[in-house]
């Protein structure tokens, strides 16, 4: 059967183009004889022509490396990558809430505030927090914790680079990492809908893992309001909530930080959020997800989103399914 | 000129068609986003409280405005409800599922939103089967009590969305106001009709005593 064959793929591998356009032909068929063949068929090719669109027009990031940490899997487009996606400030679930209800959003001027258990604490604007390190670009899976996924071509800096600078003192053991609040650009900020600010967290070390990244780019360009602007976390083998996305605040901490979804639901969300397809959400298996776009789970989910073998040690001896 | 019920119901039956024709007209022009099995699974479940609550609203308007013949409308309101349950559900098998039967029975075994939502669409298809004149007659007086459950399904529409959003209720919590407003008027009349209207007429048996 022709979904078996799409699903074994491996998402760490290479999908060649014969089978990328093949598991094309199957959803077009599949959603044909829901809608009635032909028809469907044109529909279909109206598609957004995924992977062809290449940024959205905005400032160009100059002087970005290739890194050898990217996958080769094809990118996802630009536009869908945009248009779908989780950011509670501007609006509630992924639909295109957030793309529209973020036109107006200014991401200039920016400061960060380092505090916390470190020698070099401080505030800088963004040009100056940014500057004393080289651009990379990591194309990476993004796994939402809601099944669906992309790859995402991110421009960043690496983690480490930054705590390295920052020093950080003996006792500092997790980094927290908060949202601006200011309900003038964040529209549900005036709403209880989360626990404002958003607040994520990391482990020291798997803040200092080489594939754990501070984005400030998409495409070569500057990142969007909806996906973050002007800089966001990106930790690829979590689940996607863990990338806390304009970030204003970091602090290094002795205790483990609690995280605004867990503070949420703590039954559902955890601390650790590590894509795992052998832990469900109590509402939803995680066994397979939608690479987007798509109409049906099309990829199964691989363990650390298919990075175990780079973090896999980071948990060694821990119940991942306690600490989920 | 055909007669006022006629022409509501016409334009009431086109407009619950409405959603459905937005979901097609959507699929041409790729308005459903990047994720349309679960953006048409949102808007199929959404018409069908929608119209499930429409039909609910029947009684009381006819008790509000004396019109009885929006009687009607309500079956044709309860069927349009089964209709988006129909679409609601094969969502869930092709775009959630991919027919995979095991996935589907550990679903509804595990989840209990789930679970909910399967014995809401159970209780409207009894409803939609019974819901001819055929039916009607053969059941006799069992049929009232058979349809009573169209206010269980409701519960169970409403709990099943309560428990399947991840931080946002201000949209099932709508829903609960609707419906505590829709039941809680059935209760107010089995009320005065039960307790309130033969109490009223105690105080006379009694006084004749004294």
């Amino acid at each position: 059967m022709l979904i078996k064959k799409a699903s074994d793929i491996r998402s760490s591998e290479i999908t060649p183009k014969s089978v990328y356009l093949k598991r094309r032909e199957f959803i077009q068929a599949g959603s044909a004889a829901l809608a009635g063949a032909g028809v469907a068929a044109a529909g279909w090719n109206a598609w957004g022509g995924d992977a062809l669109a290449q940024g959205g027009g905005l400032p160009k990031l100059p002087n970005v490396k290739k890194s050898p940490l990217s996958t080769t899997e094809a990118p996802s487009s630009y536009d869908n990558i945009t248009s779908y996606n989780n950011f509670y400030e501007f609006a509630p679930g992924a639909g295109d809430g957030p793309k529209k209800n973020s036109g107006k959003f200014k991401a200039t001027p920016w400061s960060i505030e380092v505090d916390g258990l470190c020698n070099k604490p401080g505030k800088y604007n963004l040009e100056d927090f940014i500057k004393p390190f080289a651009l990379e670009e990591r194309i990476y899976r993004f796994r939402c914790v809601e099944a669906w996924s992309f790859v995402i071509p991110w421009v960043g800096i690496p983690l480490s680079e930054f705590i390295k600078r920052a020093e950080p003192q003996g006792k500092a053991q997790f980094i927290e990492m908060t949202t601006l609040v200011d309900p003038g650009r964040f529209p549900m900020q005036r709403t209880d809908l989360l626990e404002w600010p958003y607040k994520e967290g990391l482990r020291l070390d798997e803040a200092n893992h080489p594939l754990t990244i501070l984005a400030v780019g998409l495409y070569g360009e500057v990142l969007p309001a909806q996906n973050g602007a002007p800089i966001r976390l990106v930790v690829p083998w979590k689940y996607g909530f863990k990338g806390v996305k304009s970030i204003v605040k970091i602090r290094f901490v002795e205790k483990q930080p609690i995280n605004t979804w867990q503070a949420m639901a703590r039954n559902e969300y955890g601390f650790y959020a590590n894509v795992n397809p052998t832990v469900d959400h109590p509402r939803w298996s995680q066994a397979r997800e939608k690479r987007l776009p798509s109409f049906i789970a099309n990829h199964r989910t691989e363990m650390f989103n298919g990075y175990a073998d780079q973090v896999q040690s980071l948990y060694a001896g821990m119940d991942l399914r306690r600490n989920f | 000129m055909p007669k006022p019920i006629t022409i509501l119901r016409v334009a009431i039956f086109l407009a619950a068609l409405v959603p459905a024709a937005l979901l097609v007209r959507g699929f041409y022009t790729n308005d459903l986003t990047a994720n349309p099995g679960d953006y048409i699974t949102d808007q199929t479940g959404t018409w069908i409280l929608g119209t499930l609550f429409a039909s609910l609203c029947i009684t009381p308007l006819r008790k509000l405005t004396g019109w009885n013949e929006l009687i009607k409308l309500r079956r044709m309101l309860g069927l349009f409800a089964f209709f988006y349950a129909v679409l609601h559900l094969l969502t869930w098998i092709v775009f959630v599922h991919y027919f995979e039967v095991s996935f589907m029975i550990a679903d509804v075994v595990k989840r209990p939103f789930i679970t909910v939502g399967m014995t809401v669409f159970v209780i409207l298809s009894a409803l939609a089967i019974t819901s001819n004149r055929w039916s009607l007659r053969k059941l006799g007086r069992k049929w009232q009590s058979l349809h009573r459950l169209v206010y269980a399904a409701a519960v169970g529409g409403v709990i099943h969305f309560w428990w399947l959003v991840k931080a946002d209720i201000t949209l099932p919590r709508r829903w609960a106001v609707a419906l505590t407003v829709l039941l809680g008027l059935r209760v107010w009349w089995w009320y005065q009709k039960r307790v309130a209207a033969p109490a009223a007429a105690r105080p006379a048996v009694t006084s004749s005593r004294t």
